[in-house]
This record gives structure tokens, sequence and C-alpha cells, in this order.
């Protein structure tokens, strides 16, 4: 592996608008803009379904049937109706991202003990109250762990943001690869790679984090 | 409507084509399903039995999942010394990403076992490497099962994304389509064969985990 380009400081100057700094920053924004989209969408079916188990079936078939779907053949199909730009990329992301954040957040509150449940109901709490107030919190690792999931697809699929003519990191995969610069495809791999580890060591710790309190005190009794 | 039209005169110009391309994907998607769980077996019954090896198998696993699949795809021909069109590196990629994800189900799964059932096998005269091979092995298999229909769903998918760098059966429709000036009707066909692919490949597993585990039959 020829790591020239990698280890090149030209290529991590701040002034060039081709460095790794700026396509980093690009490749950030497009995963955060899909994974804010496919919350909206995917946390309130998730919670739906998964607070009054209604259509469960259908949410998690559908669920299942879209994590098959190619991201690759939807970002085309999305440029051949919509033409080249941001929306189509975005919208090819955040279908990535939705079937996972469905299924888990489902999952997170099935997950939720019903005696908990029954508990907050029996001290007179309202649906919506239990739901932010008791199974939100209890299903949140659960829920993050979704998060993760999804985050490590979204970011690694932003890479084909740069097939249709934007930004972002995947820039030095279709560039090195155009002009046979295997250099620079590896240096763009390798930056992919880490910035990937790096999101998913933060979610990771947000996950630890999010533990509720209360649950973290009977988990340490437990075991 | 004419969408419809475009791609019923797609299919019959290009009936040949697609049907390669089919038989590539098919091929690509499971030879590192096979290999995986051929080599996830071993892998995961010493991590059942190492726990610090337990530890080290499962973090590398975790963190090669990560590695974005067209990275590994562009990255793997320095370091196999294979040609970039080789399908070699996709094979050998899909089937890094199929065994990160099945190691640690195979462990899971064995660990799963009930005790009482395995001395109840021991005391029945059961040695152990037979007790291993007819009674914890088998006994493992829902949770294995279930892993390998997740990671065959997921390899489907992509192989497409190798046909960024040129080979990449059904993605080869997409990079088609994407040639012709964004013409939707290879797109689409590819998108409809893949979701099929994965839905059939999803029951023929069901099927023979149904045919290998009749006892789970409820």
């Amino acid at each position: 592996m020829n790591l020239d380009y990698l280890t090149d400081g030209a290529n991590w100057a701040w002034s060039s608008s081709d460095s790794f700094p700026h396509r980093l920053l690009e490749h950030l924004g497009y995963t955060s803009l899909a994974l804010l989209i496919a919350a909206v969408i995917a946390l309130p079916i998730g919670l739906y379904v998964g607070h009054t188990n209604r259509a469960a079936v259908l949410a998690i078939n559908l669920g299942n049937a879209g994590q098959a779907v190619p991201t690759l053949g939807l970002l085309m199909l999305m440029l051949a109706l919509l033409g080249l730009g941001l929306l189509p990329v975005i919208i090819a992301l955040a279908a990535l991202a939705v079937p996972p954040l469905i299924t888990t957040t489902y999952a997170g509150l099935r997950a939720v003990p019903a005696g908990a449940v029954d508990a907050a109901v029996g001290m007179g709490m309202r649906p919506l109250q239990v739901l932010v107030g008791v199974e939100i919190p209890a299903a949140l690792p659960i829920i993050v762990g979704g998060l993760r999931n999804a985050t490590l697809q979204v970011v690694s699929s932003a890479t084909i943001a740069a097939y249709a003519g934007m930004g972002g990191l995947g820039r030095y995969l279709f560039d090195g690869l155009a002009v046979r610069d295997y250099p620079q495809v590896v240096a763009g791999s390798v930056v992919v790679a880490v910035l990937a580890i790096a999101l998913d060591l933060l979610i990771a710790g947000l996950g630890r984090w999010s533990v509720s309190p209360g649950l973290r005190l009977s988990t340490h009794q437990t075991s | 409507m004419s969408l419809l039209h475009d791609i019923g005169d797609y299919i019959q110009v290009n009936h040949g084509v697609i049907g390669t391309a089919l038989l590539q994907h098919l091929r690509l998607s499971l030879i590192p399903v096979l290999v995986a769980v051929v080599l996830a077996v071993p892998v995961g019954w010493i991590a059942t039995i190492h726990v610090a090896l337990r530890h080290t198998l499962f973090t590398a696993g975790n963190i090669l999942y990560t590695v974005p699949s067209l990275a590994m795809f562009l990255v793997l021909p320095g370091l196999l010394g294979t040609s970039i069109l080789d399908e070699t590196n996709v094979i050998v990629a899909l089937a890094i990403y199929t065994l990160a994800l099945l190691v640690p189900r195979v462990a899971e799964g064995l660990n799963s076992v009930d005790p009482l059932v395995l001395q109840a096998a021991t005391a029945m005269g059961y040695k152990p490497v037979r007790r291993w091979a007819t009674v914890q092995l088998p006994l493992a298999l829902p949770v294995v099962f279930a892993a390998v229909r997740v990671a065959t769903v997921a390899n489907v998918s992509l192989v497409t994304v190798a046909s960024l760098i040129g080979i990449g059966g059904l993605g080869g429709l997409f990079t088609r389509g994407f040639q012709l000036g964004f013409y939707a009707p290879p797109i689409v066909i590819g998108l409809v064969l893949c979701v099929g692919l994965a839905i059939v490949l999803d029951l023929l597993i069901v099927a023979l985990q149904r045919l290998v585990t009749p006892w789970v039959r409820a």
C-alpha cells in the first residue's frame, strides 16, 4: 500500500478546497443531514409501533425488506428521476438509515419490562408520559444501538455522493480511480475507514452514557 | 406506462446480459457466505473456550465491520496482490464482513445452550467431541441461521457497490443506466432483481433451517 497521498501535508492544507479537512466536513454534512431526516421519519413510526404494538408485523417486514434495497441502485434511480444534485444523494442515504432506525426503536420499546410500564400506568401517568418518562429512557440504549448501525452504513455509503457529482471523501475514490492514481484511492479509503471507526466509538460512548441512572443501578446489583 | 414499456424493451434486447449479471451476483453474494460459515464455526468455537481471545476476536471483527465496502474493495488488491478487476477482491471483502458478523453469533449460540442438556449428554456417555458436534452445535444453529440470513441479505446489497470498480453483477445495470445518461429501465430492473434475489435467498435459508433443525418447529 502506497500512503504518499495520505501523508502529503499539501493534501491537508485548509487553503485548498480539495483538501482532506474540506472533504471530511462535506462528508460529515451529508451524513448528518441524511441521519437527521431519517430520524425525523423513523423515530415517530418506531415509537408509535412500539408503544401501541399496532402494525408491528408490517413495519418490521417493511424494515427488513428495505434493508435489501441497494443504496447505489436507489441513488441511480433518484438521479434518473430528479437529476444531479444533493437531493437525490440525501434521499438515498436517508432511505438507508430509516429501516434500521424503525426496527431498533420498535425492538427497544418492546424490550421495556412490562412491569415498569404497568407501574407507570398504575401511578396515574398518561400514555404520552409513560412513553416519554419510562419507555423511551429504558429503550434508549437499544435505540442508540440502531443509530450506531445506521450511522455506520450512511457514513460508508456517503462516498457515493461523489458519483453524483457532489463532494465528500468519495471524491478521492472516484477521482483516483478515474486517473489510476492508487495512492489517492488508498488515502480516501483510509480516511473514510478511520472516520467510520471514530464515529462508531463516539456513538458507542453515547450509548453507554444514555443508560438511565436507575437502570445502571439495577444492572450493577444483578451482575 | 412508458417506463414499463421501456423496461420490457430493455429486457427483450438485453436478457442475455441481465442473466449473466444475475448469475454473477448470485456467485458473488453466496460464495462469501459459504466461506465465512465454514470459518466461523471453528473460530466461534475457539471464542467460547478462550475468553481473552474472544475479546480480541470480537474487537477485530467490529473494526473490520466498520471499514466501508468501497474502501475495502479498493484497498484489498494492494494487500492480496490481485488485479483490481479480480472477483476475488469482492469475495474476500464480503467474506470478511460475513465472518465479522457470524463469529460473535456462533459463540453466543454455543454459549446459550442449556448446561443441563450438555450434562445430560455427558451422563449418557457422549465424549466431548461427539457432544459438541451432535448436541451443542445443532442447538446453537437457530442463532447462527439468524445471523446467516442478515449477512446474506446484506451481501446481495453490498455486491452492487463493486460495480463502481467494474465488477458487480446486477450493480452493472445501475452503472449502465448511469452511462446511458441516467436511463431508468436498467436501474429499475437491477433494483427489482436485487430485492427479489435477497428475498428468494432469505426464504431458501429459512427452508434449509427448517430442514436441519426440525425440533424447533412450533
